[in-house]
Formats: structure tokens, sequence, C-alpha cells
């Protein structure tokens, strides 16, 4: 039990005294970032890791809850209900996703939704007269919960680790619920699913409500934190980044989103601030991770890490069975 | 309906297949086939590869829709319902192919199977392992199989023997009053069948069984009538000593020059 409680214990304090040790705002934003991709990231894993859904159009529903903040707050309607109707077209939208994409699985299910996404995007650059175009929307202030304004950084972050400290709560609660049991069970073995009398669409629905919800909480998080919202943030590479986020980490674990977040935003941010070729050393580092850990960082790590710390023995035995043919 | 179900009582058959037929395109994978099934009974349908075995499954369990004909359980029509329906009404299958959750552990399968029927497997906000009265339940139908030893091995270290029974025990979690299952016996070793034999004779006597098996060592001890399916005709139904001295079914196992 303390094995297990004590390194949650000393990453959540670590997070909560963040902004002290950190040395500086930029790193407390760049952790601000981490959270917010985490979130988006966690959602995405709930479909695609939990799931066996892939999609290629998340950053669409990510970026349609951006814009519906921007928008409202442009027609000059208070933070509290930008956010409420952000939730809501975000959901209804991943709803209307769900509806036509469940028809398929595989193959079938990423190409709708990429296309789906693209057409997101395309609305976000065409139609001009709500979205701004090529020059997007600026959002001039962020919200203030409580009289903590949250301009400020380090109140920034914070608004935001409660946010995603929440998030892998539910997340991590999901994935042990009896929802969560059976979207596993359908991605493994559907047709048993059925058999044992579960409504397999219905239960990817949910799962699909439940992923978009955690997208549309990241894409507020995400239009508060740069205060402008473009329709880049709703391209195919935002989609594909968010997915080689959870692929990277592992998908279908807690920790892997995280992780990958992490270090998809780090390279992005820290890295490029001393190599010109970012996109290279990111590109490199995931060749690296799927010829070394396919399963992703995380397993990929606790697998080593048990093959490091196996006995001796057993694993030298193992080498002499393995040597005589 | 529900009148006809409960006034006639165990007269109903569980499942009445009436004039059943489907056709992928020109094939009749299954023509006519009537079929009557009550209470208790143990029936087994056998039949060479490509004769509609499985077909015939896939339509009584909704995972294709007939063509012509209805399906009756418990004296509802059913031919239009989709499979997790069926379920509800009591009717439980297993896979040729082992279809089990390889990575969770004996208990979880099992949990799971259990949850299909409850309400409350839509619930995303508890976890699954508080759930006590199904958790007892699983326990309980572990022991009745002999299981309870195992329970906390993953499914993917278990012997093909032991999955093929699991795969049995998961088809009983939702109490169904008929289980169809397809070839039980599949890759087992003549040891493991016979154990799959003693399973299966040590199943409740009140629950209806409809069998496709290809080992006949294990349809001879189990069922009480069979039917021989060929190109997806019943040819011949009767009790094992009929069957097994039949010519015609000797022609379409051998053939004929």
């Amino acid at each position: 039990m303390i094995a297990r409680t004590l390194p949650i214990a000393v990453a959540v304090l670590a997070l909560l005294t963040l902004p002290l040790w950190i040395g500086g705002t930029y790193y407390v934003n760049v952790t601000s970032q981490i959270l917010f991709y985490a979130i988006f990231a966690l959602g995405l894993n709930v479909l695609a890791g939990y799931g066996g859904l892939v999609s290629l159009g998340h950053a669409g529903l990510f970026g349609i809850s951006s814009y519906v903040v921007g928008y409202m707050l442009q027609l000059g309607y208070g933070h509290t209900a930008a956010i409420l109707m952000a939730l809501a077209v975000g959901n209804v939208s991943m709803a209307i996703y769900a509806l036509l994409s469940l028809r398929s699985t595989g193959i079938g299910f990423i190409m709708i939704t990429l296309a789906l996404g693209q057409i997101l995007w395309g609305l976000a650059y065409r139609w001009i007269s709500v979205t701004g175009g090529d020059n997007g929307i600026n959002v001039p202030t962020r919200p203030a919960p409580f009289g903590l304004s949250l301009a400020d950084s380090g109140n920034f972050y914070y608004a935001t680790l409660v946010v995603f400290l929440l998030s892998v709560i539910a997340v991590a609660i999901f994935a042990r619920s009896p929802l969560g049991a059976a979207l596993m069970g359908t991605r493994d073995q559907p047709r048993r699913m059925n058999a044992l009398g579960y409504h397999v669409l219905a239960i990817r629905f949910w799962a699909c409500l439940f992923s978009g919800l955690l997208t549309s909480v990241s894409g507020i998080l995400f239009v508060y934190y740069t205060q402008f919202i473009s329709p880049q943030t709703l391209a195919l590479t935002s989609s594909a980044e968010v997915l080689l986020m959870v692929i990277s980490g592992g998908p279908g674990t807690l920790l892997g989103p995280i992780v990958g977040a992490g270090l998809v935003v780090v390279v992005k941010n820290v890295v490029s601030g001393f190599i010109e070729r970012w996109n290279f050393l990111l590109g490199a580092i995931f060749v690296a991770i799927v010829i070394l850990m396919p399963e992703g960082l995380v397993p990929g790590t606790v697998r080593l890490w048990r093959l490091a710390t196996r006995k001796r023995a057993p694993a030298k035995a193992e080498i002499k069975t393995e040597g005589k043919p | 309906m529900s009148t006809d179900t409960q006034t006639s009582g165990g007269a109903t058959p569980v499942l009445e297949l009436k004039g059943l037929c489907k056709s992928f395109g020109g094939l009749h994978a299954t023509r006519d086939v009537s079929l009557r099934i009550m209470a208790g009974d143990r029936k087994a349908i056998i039949g060479p590869n490509g004769a509609g075995k499985t077909t015939l499954f896939n339509l009584i369990t909704g995972i294709y829709p007939a063509t012509s004909g209805n399906i009756l359980l418990f004296g509802q029509d059913v031919t239009t319902w989709p499979s997790h329906r069926r379920t509800a009404l009591g009717m439980a299958r297993t896979f040729q192919v082992t279809s089990l959750f390889p990575k969770l552990t004996v208990l979880d399968n099992v949990l799971l199977a259990i949850k299909g029927l409850r309400p409350s497997k839509f619930v995303m906000w508890r976890v699954l392992s508080s759930y006590r009265d199904v958790y007892e339940k699983a326990h309980q139908l572990l022991e009745q199989a002999n299981f309870l030893d195992r329970k906390d091995t993953e499914v993917r270290n278990l012997s093909h023997g032991e999955q093929r029974q699991l795969e049995i025990i998961l088809g009983l979690a939702s109490d169904p009053k008929i289980l169809l299952l397809d070839e039980p016996a599949a890759g087992l070793s003549s040891g493991e069948s016979i154990e799959m034999t003693k399973f299966l004779m040590g199943l409740d006597p009140k629950l209806a069984i409809l069998l496709i098996e290809h080992d006949m060592d294990v349809v001879f001890d189990v069922a009480d009538e069979i039917s021989v399916l060929h190109f997806g005709e019943v040819l011949e139904t009767g009790s094992p000593e009929q069957i097994h001295s039949s010519a015609r079914v000797q022609e379409i196992y051998l053939g004929t020059d």
C-alpha cells in the first residue's frame, strides 16, 4: 500500500510546490501547458487506449471548445456562460462525432474522425464572420474564480492543477468502473461482450462522451492559457500530436498520456530554444520509443525495471537454456 | 405474449426455430431449419465442415439477421432482436474460437460476465470490485466449477483445456435458461475432452443445452438427441443410437465413392 501511495504523494507534493522550486515564470507556464495537454491526452486515451478506437479528429473537438469560449466572450457574455457553453458545444459535437464514426471501428473509425476533424478545421478557416478566419479570435481576459485573477501565471497554474488532478481521479475511477471494464472488454472481445448482454455501441458511445468532456475541458484551459485561438489549433497535426502523446507514453495506462504530454510539450517548448530542428528531435525520440518500447514509455519502463530488479540466478538460467538449441 | 409463456408453463419450448433460412447472396447457408428445445434438453447438432452449424448459432444469437423464418425464445418472437436483448431473456453462448479476456484474471473475467445483465453496467463513478453481490456471485460460480484456486491467474496463463471450461463458465454467468455451446471440445486432447464431458454432465439438469461438436465421444455422452446438418439442412434427427447406425449419416461423413 505504501509502495503505491508514496510515489503519488511525492508527485502531488512536487506539483503543489512547483512554482517555488522550478525557477521562473517561464517554466511554470510550460508546466501549465503540460497539465492541460495531459488532460487532452487522457481524454483521447479513454478512446484510443481503453476503447481501442483511435481518433484522428480530436483536435477539432479541442478547438471547437476553444472557439466557443472566444466567440461567447466576443459577444459580450461572461466567463461562466462562455465555459458552460463551450462544454455543452464540445459534448454535442462529440455526440455527433460518435454517432457518425462508431458505425465502424479500426481504420474506418480513424478515417471518419479524421474527416470530421478536417470539417471543423475548414469551418474555423472559412466561416470568417464567426471565427475570424486566419486571424483567429483574441481572448482579452482570463476568468477570476473566487476573486483570484488567473491573469497571474502562478494562479493559472494552480487552477490548471486542480482541474488536472480532478481529471486524473475521474479517469482512474473510470478505468476501474463497470463501464471502464466493459469498454476494455469491447476492445478485446466485442463479440463476447455482445453475447454477455452488453450493448457494445452504447458502451462506446458513453466512453466517447467522457473522452469529449475531458477534451473540451482541456480546450477551454488552452484558450485561456494562450488567450488566442486560430484554425492552426484544429489542424490535423494537432490531432496527430496528441495521439503521439498517448502512443509514446503508453495507451491504456493512466500515467502514459501524462508522461507523453510532458515529453511532447518539453521538446516543443524548452528544447526548441536550443535546437532549431526540434521536430527532427521529436521524430527521433518517437522512432526510438517505437523500436525500444513499442508498448509506450510507461509500460516499457516498468518492464525494464522488472528485468533489472529480478534476481540474478534465474536470469542466468534463462540465458543458459536459450544458448542450448 | 407474456401470458402465452406463463399459462403453458413447462410446455413452452425454451427455444423454437420455425423454418429458419439464411442466404449469403446465392449461398443458402441455412435451409428451413426447425427445432424445438424444452427445458433440460440436451441437443447436439453435428455435420461436416461447412454444413452451416456456426451460421445457425449466429442466427439464433442474433449476430446475423435471418432471411426468413422465426426464432422463438420462451414463446416470444425474437427474430429481429439484437444479441444483447436475447441474452437478457436467458440465452447464453460460447464461441468456437476461445473469446476470453486474456489479460484479465479469471475472477475479473467472471465479474465482467456477470455485470453484463446488471443495469449498473453503465456506472463510471464507482469501482467494479466494490459491488459485493457481483463479487459473491463470481465466487460461487467459480466454486461450483472448481476454479476457485485459480481465480487470480491471468487467463492467458491457463491451459487450453481450462480456457475452454472458463469459456462455458462465462456463458453461465448470466444465469441462462439455454446455453449454446459452439464446439466446447475444439482443440482439446482426449484427456481434456473427457474432463470437458464430465464438466458438461455436471451442469444444472434444468438448463437446456444446444451443442455443436465434432468430437463424437463428447456428443454421444452429453446429448440425448442429435440433429445432423448437411448443406444447411437438417437431414436427420434422432437418439444417439439411431444416428450412430444411420446409413445416410455415414454417407455424409465418409462420402460416396
